[in-house]
C-alpha cells in the first residue's frame, strides 16, 4: 500500500477535529482521527495511516500503536465489508446466540475472526453489546440487528450477499426494548 | 514538613514525599516491582501495598503522598495477606522456570517471593504463553516471564527520549513490544536489563555464561568515553563476564551506556600478550622483554632527542603519561602530545578544556546551545541529563552543527561555523533567548575543535560565554566536551608539545619527511598510521590494532580492567580504577613498562612503587591529590584571534559502536554495527 492520505472530504473533518482540541493536546484527537482513518480504508487501519496519522499529531509511532491495540473497535488486518458482531455474553447466549453463530459457519463458512473468501462478511464474537433485552443482537458495521433468530439472520445475510437494502433494529417487529407481547399481569391477562 | 509514624517509628519527610520513600528513610524495607526511583510511578504491580490507618483498603505506597498525622503499618496481616495475594497473581502467568533463566540469583521476583510469597502453588491450569521480541544484538527477550511493571517502557520513553517500547493489547493479553519487530537503536538500552525486575529482558551477549554468585565484583571506572561512569567489572577467574553500572548521581546516576556495558568482550580478542619485533623480513615475531628493550636502546643510541616524538593514546592512565612524558623529557624530545585526534587547543587554562558546568550542573541550566557536538554519541549520558532537564524544566536546546535526534527537540540554527560570529555581534534571532538566559550553558564538541580553527571556535565561543552572561559568580556555562577518557588527565599533567615541540599533525608530517625518526606510541590508534612507515615505531597498548600494524617493536600493556589506574573525565573529576583481572600473557602495566625501560636507557625514573608514581602525579598537578572532587577552575582567555572557516561541521564520532582499538575488536560492537548504526540518519 502507498502512502496514506485522507480524502478530500475527510481533510475537512480532520480540520474541524483538531479544533476540539488546544493545539498542544492535539495528541487528544487520536481517537476520532483512527476511526476516520477506519472507516475511510474500509472498516480497518492499516499500518500506513497508523503512521501517518501519529506524524500528523507528533505522537510517537509506539504510542499510537498501544491505542489502537487497545482498543478493540480498531481492527489492524483487513475487514470483510461487514463486520458481523455477535454477542456471545450470557443473556444473549440463552437466547440464541450460538444458532446465530451456527449460521455463519454453515453458510458463510467462517469461525470466529475469520473473513469469508469474497470478502464481504468478518465474524467476531464480543462481549455485551448493551442491548440484552433484545437478545440475541448481532452489531453489523454500524447497526444493530435483535431479536434474532436462524431464518431471520440468514435472512440479513442473503439479503447482504445480494445487496438489497436490510433493516435494522429488532427482526420481530418490535418497537425499541418494549414488551415482545402485548402488556400483561402477572396472571397473563 | 509532615510528620508520620510509620511501623511505630515517628518520621519527619519532606513534603510531597511518597509512603515509600518516607518508609525507605524510616528504613523500612517495601517489596516493589514496577516503581524505581529514576522513572515516573506508574503504581501498576500493587508489590508495595501497606495499610494506612483509617483507609478501608490497602494503599498503594509508591503513590501515595504522606500527609501529617499518617499512621502506617507495613507488616501488618492485611499487608502481609495483600502481598501475598499480589504475588500470587503475578505468579499464575510467570513461567517457574529459574533454574534456567539468567536473572535467577539476582532476580527481584525470586527474591521477594522467597521473603513474602506463599509457599507452594494453588495455580494448576495453564500459563499463557507470550512469543519473544526480537529486540536486537544486545537484549535477549523470554517474554512469558514478564509481568507488565512496565519500567522499560517508562525507560525508553522518559530517561532516552525516544519511545520505542510500548504496553500492546490490554488486560491478560497485553504484551510489551516495539513497533512491529523494531530493533532498540537507543545507546542506553542495556539498561533496560537492570532496570527489568524479572528475567524477561537479559542480556544477550552474556545469555547463560554465568551464575551471578559466581562472579567477583571489582568497583571501577569506565574509560569508552570521557564522562567516566561508575562501573562494577564482574569476573569469573581471568575473564570479564560483564559490566554493569555502579550508582554515582554526580556522574552516570545508576545508567551506562551500551559500549560501556557490551564492549568487553573486545578485551578477549586480539591481544597483545607478549612483546614483538620487527624482524628483517618485515613480519613481527616474538621476543623477550630484554630483547625487545635492547632493540629500543640500541635504536634510541644515535638519535637526538628531537628526532623523537610521542603520541598518547585515548585510554591511557595518566601514570603512564606522567612517566612517558619524563621520559621524554630526559631524551631532551619535545614533541610530545595526548590529543591525537589533531586538536590544538588544551594548552591554555584549565577551564578550556573541561566540562565546567559539571554533569550534575545540567540540571539547573535554563538554556542550553549545542556547537558541533552528538552527546548522544560522544557522551550518552549526558545527553540522558540534558534530556532530563527538558523533560522536567522545558530546557531549550539549540544547535550549531549537523543534526541527529537527541531525544528532545533542538532547535536547528543551521551548520555554518560563522553562526558564532552572528551570535557574538549579536546579529542572530537566538541571541535574544540567549540574553533572557539565567543560566545558559553551551557544550562545544571535538568535531569543532579538531579543525584547524579549532583554536579560533574556542576563542569565539569564550567571547560569546562572556558576552552573554555564560560565566557567572556560581555558574559556569562553558562546556567543552571531551570524548577521549585520557585526556583531561593529558592535559592536566601539561603531555602537549614543549618549546619548539610539535603537535600531532607536525609529528606525523615530519615522520614523513624523516625529520622524526622515532615515534613512541601509548596506545595511540586514532592516527594517520601510514604516515609512520618509515619512522620507527615504538607501539605500546593493549591490542593489536592501527598502531601496532606499522610498529617495529610491541610492549603490551594492560587494558582499563587490568590495572589500577587514574583518570580525569571531561568535567575535570580524578578517579582510579582498580585491577579487575590480570593481564594477558606476559603484558605488564604501562607505567611499569616505561619505567624498566627508562632503566635500560640508563635515564631510570625515580618512582618504584604505585605510591611513588601517584606521588608523582600530585607533584606535577596537585589536583591529582584530589580524587572524586571538582576543583574550581579559574575563568581566564584563551583560544586564538582570528577568522573562522566558513566549512560546515562535522562530528567527532561517525560510529558510535567502535570508537577505540577495545570497541573495535568486539564482537557485540560488530553486530550493533550491522543491526543498530545507520537506522537513524545524520543530517549535515
Amino acid at each position: 500500500m502507498t502512502a496514506f492520505k485522507f480524502s478530500k472530504e475527510n481533510e475537512e473533518r480532520v480540520k474541524e477535529i483538531l479544533t476540539h482540541y488546544p493545539p498542544d493536546r492535539k495528541a487528544s484527537a487520536i481517537l476520532p482521527l483512527f476511526e476516520l482513518a477506519q472507516r475511510q480504508c474500509g472498516g480497518w487501519l492499516p499500518k500506513e495511516a497508523l503512521e501517518a496519522i501519529t506524524e500528523m499529531l507528533e505522537v510517537s509511532l509506539i504510542r499510537g500503536y498501544e491505542v489502537a491495540t487497545f482498543y478493540t473497535m480498531f481492527n489492524l488486518k483487513p475487514m470483510g465489508k461487514y463486520h458481523l458482531q455477535i454477542c456471545g455474553t450470557t443473556p444473549c447466549m440463552l437466547r440464541g446466540s450460538e444458532d446465530l453463530k451456527g449460521v455463519c459457519q454453515r453458510h458463510l463458512g467462517i469461525e470466529n475472526k475469520e473473513t469469508t473468501k469474497d470478502g464481504l462478511f468478518t465474524l467476531t464474537e464480543v462481549e455485551c453489546i448493551g442491548a440484552c433485552t433484545n437478545a440475541p443482537v448481532v452489531q453489523i458495521n454500524d447497526d444493530y440487528f435483535e431479536d434474532l433468530d436462524e431464518k431471520s439472520f440468514l435472512k440479513i445475510l442473503e439479503d447482504l450477499k445480494a445487496d438489497r437494502p436490510v433493516k435494522p433494529g429488532s427482526a420481530i417487529g418490535r418497537q425499541g426494548s418494549a414488551p415482545e407481547r402485548r402488556r400483561a399481569n402477572a396472571k397473563g391477562k | 514538613m509532615p510528620k508520620l509514624v510509620i511501623d511505630d517509628k515517628e518520621i519527619e519527610v519532606l513534603e510531597g514525599m511518597t509512603v515509600l520513600q518516607a518508609a525507605a528513610e524510616a528504613g523500612v524495607e517495601i517489596p516493589v516491582f514496577c516503581y524505581h526511583p529514576k522513572l515516573s510511578i506508574a503504581g501498576n504491580c500493587r508489590m508495595c501495598l501497606v495499610e494506612v490507618k483509617n483507609t478501608p483498603k490497602p494503599v498503594a505506597s509508591c503513590a501515595m503522598p504522606v500527609c501529617e498525622g499518617m499512621v502506617v503499618h507495613t507488616n501488618s496481616a492485611m499487608v502481609e495477606k495483600a502481598r501475598k495475594g499480589v504475588l500470587e497473581f503475578l505468579l499464575i502467568n510467570h513461567p517457574l522456570d529459574c533454574p534456567i533463566c539468567d536473572q535467577g540469583g539476582e532476580c527481584d521476583l525470586q527474591d521477594i517471593t522467597m521473603a513474602y510469597g506463599r509457599s507452594s502453588s494453588r495455580f494448576d491450569l495453564n500459563k499463557r504463553a507470550v512469543p519473544d521480541k526480537e529486540f536486537g544484538p544486545l537484549i535477549e527477550t523470554a517474554m512469558n516471564r514478564c509481568i507488565q511493571c512496565t519500567r522499560c517502557v517508562r525507560f525508553s520513553s522518559e530517561i532516552v527520549g525516544i519511545p520505542e517500547l510500548g504496553a500492546m493489547g490490554r488486560g491478560e493479553d497485553m504484551e510489551i513490544g516495539t513497533y512491529v519487530q523494531k530493533t532498540i537503536t537507543s545507546e542506553l538500552s542495556g539498561n533496560l536489563i537492570d532496570i527489568c525486575p524479572v528475567g524477561a529482558l537479559t542480556s544477550k551477549p552474556y545469555s547463560f555464561k554465568g551464575r551471578s554468585w559466581e562472579l567477583s565484583h571489582t568497583p571501577s571506572i569506565d574509560v569508552f568515553d570521557a564522562v567516566g561512569s561508575a562501573i562494577r567489572v564482574d569476573t569469573r577467574g581471568r575473564e570479564v563476564m560483564r559490566i554493569l553500572p555502579r550508582q554515582n548521581d554526580e556522574v552516570n546516576e545508576t545508567w551506562i551506556s551500551d559500549k560501556t556495558r557490551f564492549a568487553y568482550d573486545g578485551l578477549k580478542y586480539q591481544r597483545l600478550d607478549q612483546p614483538y619485533a620487527r624482524g628483517e623480513d618485515g613480519l613481527l615475531h616474538p621476543v623477550g622483554w630484554k630483547e625487545a628493550f635492547s632493540l629500543i636502546a640500541d635504536r634510541l643510541q644515535h638519535v637526538p632527542g628531537n628526532h623523537i616524538a610521542t603520541l598518547a593514546g585515548d585510554m591511557v592512565d595518566a601514570e603512564a603519561m606522567v612517566a612517558l612524558k619524563d621520559l621524554m623529557t630526559s631524551l631532551g624530545s619535545p614533541h610530545i602530545d595526548c590529543r591525537q585526534e589533531g586538536s590544538s587547543v588544551g594548552v591554555g587554562p584549565r577551564c578550556s578544556y573541561l566540562f565546567n558546568t559539571t554533569i550534575a550542573g545540567i540540571e539547573q541550566a535554563d538554556f542550553c546551545l549545542l556547537i558541533d557536538t552528538n552527546p548522544r554519541w560522544e557522551a550518552p549520558l549526558i545527553n540522558a541529563r540534558i534530556r532530563k532537564n527538558y523533560l522536567f524544566n522545558n530546557l531549550p536546546v539549540a544547535s550549531i552543527g549537523p543534526v541527529y535526534p537527541l531525544g528532545y527537540p533542538v532547535k536547528d540554527l543551521g551548520n555554518d561555523p560563522q553562526i558564532l560570529e552572528k551570535i557574538l555581534k549579536g546579529k542572530h534571532p537566538i541571541c535574544s533567548a540567549l540574553k533572557a538566559a539565567r543560566k545558559p550553558m553551551l557544550i562545544l564538541g571535538q568535531g569543532g575543535l579538531k579543525r584547524p580553527d579549532g583554536d579560533v571556535i574556542l576563542r569565539l565561543t569564550q567571547e560569546i560565554a562572556d558576552k552573554y552572561g555564560f560565566v557567572q559568580k556560581a555558574w559556569n556555562g562553558f562546556n567543552v566536551l571531551q570524548t577521549a577518557a585520557s585526556r583531561v588527565a593529558g592535559l592536566d599533567l601539561g603531555f602537549v608539545p614543549g618549546p619548539k615541540g610539535y603537535g600531532t599533525q607536525k609529528i606525523l608530517e615530519a615522520a614523513k619527511k624523516k625529520k622524526i625518526e622515532v615515534v613512541y606510541l601509548l596506545a595511540a590508534d586514532e592516527i594517520d598510521v601510514n604516515s609512520l612507515e618509515s619512522t620507527f615505531v615504538i607501539y605500546q597498548g593493549h591490542h593489536g590494532d592501527r598502531g601496532a600494524t606499522v610498529a617495529d617493536v610491541i610492549l603490551p600493556g594492560c587494558a582499563y580492567t587490568e590495572k589500577e589506574g587514574t583518570y580525569v573525565n571531561t568535567e575535570g573529576r580524578v578517579q582510579r580504577t582498580l585491577k579487575a583481572t590480570p593481564p594477558p600473557g606476559e603484558a605488564k602495566e604501562d607505567w611499569k613498562i616505561i619505567k624498566a625501560l627508562s632503566d635500560k636507557l640508563g635515564l631510570s625514573l625515580p618512582y618504584v612503587t604505585p605510591k611513588e608514581i601517584q606521588a608523582r602525579l600530585v607533584e606535577v598537578n596537585p589536583l591529582f591529590d584530589e580524587v572524586d572532587r571538582i576543583q574550581p577552575s579559574s575563568w581566564k582567555p584563551f583560544g586564538r584571534e582570528g577568522n573562522v572557516n566558513p566549512a560546515p561541521f562535522e562530528f567527532a564520532i561517525q560510529n558510535f559502536y567502535m570508537t577505540d582499538s577495545i570497541s573495535r575488536h568486539s564482537r557485540t560492537m560488530a553486530k550493533c554495527v550491522q543491526q543498530i548504526l545507520g537506522q537513524e540518519k545524520v543530517h549535515a
